[in-house]
């Protein structure tokens, strides 16, 4: 009782403290508003010297990502991945690492779950999900683990190690896929993990399924972890001064090692609830780059678990609305990657934003807010 | 005698707050005028107009009697305006020559440098002003005194009629500031002028024509020197009466606290930098360290702290071997520390004042809960009280402590090490920096904890700081303790002469 008497107040706080976070993110998300306008100016204009109509080919695109029930349920279907390896990406960041391997994590992850979600059967959906995605926790988990020790105790940077791994992840389990777990046909995929395994679907026909409302939680849970525990502190200490936080007595190679650990394990979370949730199989290269994705979705959201919501979802309706402007117009589907490619762009080249506020360049639009 | 320089109503804000409020200031030709005034008072903003570095918002500047806009360094160069930087802008790795010509190198065969004709000029410069150099050493193996004469050189060399001299005492011995007054007084017959720019008023009374204080941003007076009295300038200066004795009350001191015994240690160059220290710190006493900067200071403290490895040696807390503990245990053992470099190891920038009030404890209840939860609300709490009890002038505590001034900077510092009731504080250079006021906050809080029976260990490159509250004062040199003397059995000239390594036996 007198701890539930203690304990309500925080929330109140938590959620003065959330709304507040909305809005000064709002107010900071100018650039990248500015950078995402600039890179749709571009690519008109490149649609333009190629024959086709923006307007159509944006509005197909709209209509596509949001115009029904259908084109929203597949643009969060593909933000949700994306926004697993965000929150990897930005948590690693925090601490003053770059995780850059979110993509194997992820993959590994997946791998684990589905490995998972095979060998049990007649497990209670109650159990045999959850143990799943912990497997995909553990699994991504691992992956992180590897070079932060390497990083910890041999100084060897996490830029390379990460990297490097996550070529490792991708060809192990492409083995094990082609060979000794190989489900009988031409496909390289293993056989469906069993129905209590898999994360249900939310709306019909989509293949929106629970993996979204977990990515949405582990945003929450990632505030929530930087924000109001010890851990969280450290890692933040590390981040912004790492000679200070030594100073104060943290350890910061088991910080350090901490952070990755749970760095990979939200992507591997989110290499699960793919498999769980839309491919119910572990196919050999499931992941069409989702780990880089993550990486610029976290730039664009301001490296911010709130801000990363939204950017996760703009990639999903552009992946996502692509294809309906590729079936509708006939633009080619390469017009995607060349919008995310001039986003990541515009949005990576702060200097120059900065500079262009300097100028007073923003005036106009910051100074009523 | 003609007036060199004129800056006549310079005013300069920056984001709302004055820097400099329409300051009027003068220098005569061969004058030396000291500009003097607290941290933050506008000293380093008015001489970085005049050197071209900052655009003032209004005011004009004649030299010679002509207007003249200075919008860049080099300008204010040809302009005949050197300016010596409190952090010099050498080159570390080429010779005094080099240094000294970079920029206006001498051409032989039309590619090749002229090493020698470099030399020769260095060495006749260096004869016409009296500034002592070798012009083929290596800077980095050259003292920090004879690096600023370099620096002094390098703008006569680009011809300098006025010599801008950034707290150039700050970094230098005793000696060494004799040295500096010298050639002060050589450039002075060459009809040189020189603007010393201090926080210090003896050595400003010592070598001044003319004094003009500042105080935030305003001109409190001009005043000629031989016309004021030191006590009316330290009253213009901080804007009242400053309390001087410090130490009233002398407690007797106790057991000991901490010991070092034939401390070893590598600096990060791999040079065995602590070659043997043995010291004592007992409660209710402060022992001083004195000495130059660089002579082992930052690898003594990074040993006590746990953050460097000891070679050999032992350090022992209430007669209990500590040098295996990490800085964690350490801490919880009742460590306390003012690290020299507050900026970069005592605090976290971008934190909030209350974030930084409990980095360190943070993981102790109340602040850590269950399940690794941080106590939000004790977190405010004790914001609340350590703003109250140490005075922290923050609009509130979750303004980030980046944009809180020096001195109250290190107040988050102090509260946060002195409330945890320790044991055993280090403070290495604790007011470095900080003004008359902050400064006399920080000493008033270590004698203070020392009167309630904490061992202090105080070091410092400021030798009246180490004069003013140590109980017993050792001198280290060059990775040794080369004396200790109790405080009343000695005085700054042989503490002074000691930091320079010279033993009188």
């Amino acid at each position: 009782m007198i701890e539930n008497h203690r304990k309500r107040p925080n929330f109140r706080q938590l959620f003065e403290k959330l709304w507040l976070k909305l809005v000064g993110s709002l107010k900071n998300s100018v650039p990248q508003i500015v950078a995402i306008l600039a890179a749709f100016l571009i690519g008109a204009i490149v649609l333009l010297a190629t024959g086709y109509s923006p307007l159509e080919a944006y509005g197909a695109m709209l209509t596509g990502a949001f115009g029904d029930i259908y084109g929203i349920g597949q643009t969060l279907t593909q933000a949700t991945p994306i926004l697993f390896t965000a929150l990897a990406f930005l948590l690693s960041f925090k601490c003053g690492l770059f995780n850059l391997g979110a993509e194997g994590q992820l993959i590994v992850g997946g791998f684990f779950a589905a490995v998972v979600g095979i060998s049990f059967s007649g497990m209670p959906f109650f159990i045999h999900l959850p143990l799943a995605l912990l497997a995909g926790a553990f699994g991504g988990a691992l992956l992180g683990f590897i070079p932060a020790v390497l990083k910890a105790k041999l100084g060897a940077h996490e830029v390379i190690t990460t990297m490097m791994l996550s070529y490792v992840a991708l060809y192990v389990t492409s083995y094990f896929v082609n060979y000794p777990l190989k489900a009988p046909g031409w496909v390289s995929q293993t056989i469906p993990v069993a129905p209590s395994a898999e994360l249900p679907r939310l709306l019909p026909v989509t293949q929106l399924s629970g993996a979204f409302v977990v990515s949405i939680v582990a945003a929450a849970a990632t505030v929530y972890l930087l924000e109001r525990t010890t851990i969280g502190y450290e890692i933040r200490a590390m981040g912004l001064n790492p000679a200070a936080a030594e100073n104060a007595g943290i350890n910061t190679k088991r910080g350090l090692i901490l952070a990755f650990v749970i760095s990979g394990a939200i992507a591997g979370i989110g290499g699960a609830g793919e498999i769980l949730g839309v491919h119910r199989r572990f196919i050999d290269g499931f992941s069409p780059g989702y780990g880089w994705d993550g990486l610029a979705v976290a730039l664009i959201g301001g490296l911010n678990p709130l801000g990363s919501i939204v950017a996760a979802i703009l990639f999903g309706a552009i992946r996502s609305g692509g294809i309906t402007m590729n079936v509708s117009t006939g633009v080619p589907l390469d017009i995607i990657n060349i919008l995310q490619a001039l986003v990541v762009l515009f949005v990576a080249a702060p200097k120059l934003i900065g500079y262009i506020r300097k100028k007073g360049g923003f005036k106009w639009l910051t100074s009523r807010t | 005698m003609g007036t060199a320089i004129r800056m006549v109503s310079i005013t300069k804000s920056f984001s709302g707050t004055l820097a400099n409020d329409r300051v009027d200031f003068d220098v005569e030709e061969g004058e030396v005028h000291s500009l003097l005034g607290e941290n933050g008072a506008g000293k380093t903003v008015l001489m970085s107009i005049l050197y071209g570095m900052y655009k003032p918002d209004e005011g004009q500047i004649f030299i010679k009697g002509k207007e003249v806009k200075i919008d860049s360094p080099a300008k204010a160069i040809s302009l005949g305006i050197g300016m010596v930087h409190q952090h010099f802008m050498l080159v570390p790795s080429l010779t005094v020559a080099e240094n000294i010509i970079l920029g206006r190198e001498p051409i032989k065969n039309k590619f090749w440098l002229d090493t020698s004709k470099a030399a020769e000029e260095t060495r006749a410069l260096s004869k016409k002003y009296g500034l002592e150099v070798d012009p083929t050493a290596v800077i980095n193996t050259l003292p920090v005194g004879v690096q600023q004469r370099v620096e002094i050189l390098k703008a006569l060399f680009r011809g300098a009629e006025i010599l801008i001299l950034d707290e150039p005492t700050s970094v230098l011995t005793p000696q060494e500031v004799e040295g500096l007054f010298k050639a002060i007084a050589t450039l002075k017959q060459q009809r040189k002028s020189v603007i010393f720019i201090s926080h210090k008023l003896k050595e400003v009374c010592a070598i001044s024509d003319r004094i003009t204080v500042l105080r935030k941003g305003k001109v409190v007076g001009t005043v000629e020197r031989a016309a004021i009295e030191i006590e009316k300038l330290a009253k213009m200066l901080v804007g009242r009466e400053i309390p001087s004795v410090l130490k009233e009350n002398i407690v007797a001191k106790g057991r000991v606290v901490l010991r070092a015994e034939g401390l070893k240690a590598f600096n990060d160059r791999k040079i065995l930098s602590l070659k043997s220290i043995d010291f004592e710190v007992h409660e209710s006493e402060i022992l001083g360290i004195a000495g130059v900067e660089g002579n082992g200071q930052s690898e003594l403290i990074e040993v006590l702290m746990g953050l460097r490895k000891i070679e050999d040696g032992r350090i022992l807390l209430h007669g209990k071997p500590i040098e295996n503990a990490s800085v964690h245990e350490r801490i919880e053992k009742g460590f306390s520390v003012i690290p020299e470099d507050r900026q970069k190891t005592g605090l976290i920038l971008d934190f909030s004042v209350a974030e930084n009030l409990i980095l360190g404890r943070h993981d102790k209840p109340p602040f850590a809960e269950k399940w690794f939860g941080l106590n939000l609300e004790k977190e405010s709490e004790l914001a609340d009280e350590l703003i109250q009890e140490y005075s922290i002038q923050t609009p509130n505590k979750e303004t980030s402590v980046r944009h809180l001034s020096g001195g109250t900077q290190q107040r988050v510092v102090v509260a946060r090490e002195f409330s945890r009731q320790p044991k055993l504080i280090i403070a290495s250079q604790p007011t470095r920096g900080l003004d008359i006021g902050a400064t006399e906050y920080v000493h008033r809080k270590l004698i203070e904890m020392r009167d309630k029976g904490c061992g202090i260990l105080l070091l410092s490159a400021d030798l009246d700081e180490i004069l003013a509250l140590s109980d017993r004062i050792g001198v280290i040199y060059e990775g040794k303790i080369l004396a200790m003397k109790e405080r009343s059995q000695t005085n700054e000239l042989e503490i002074g002469l000691l930091m320079t390594g010279a033993t009188n036996d």
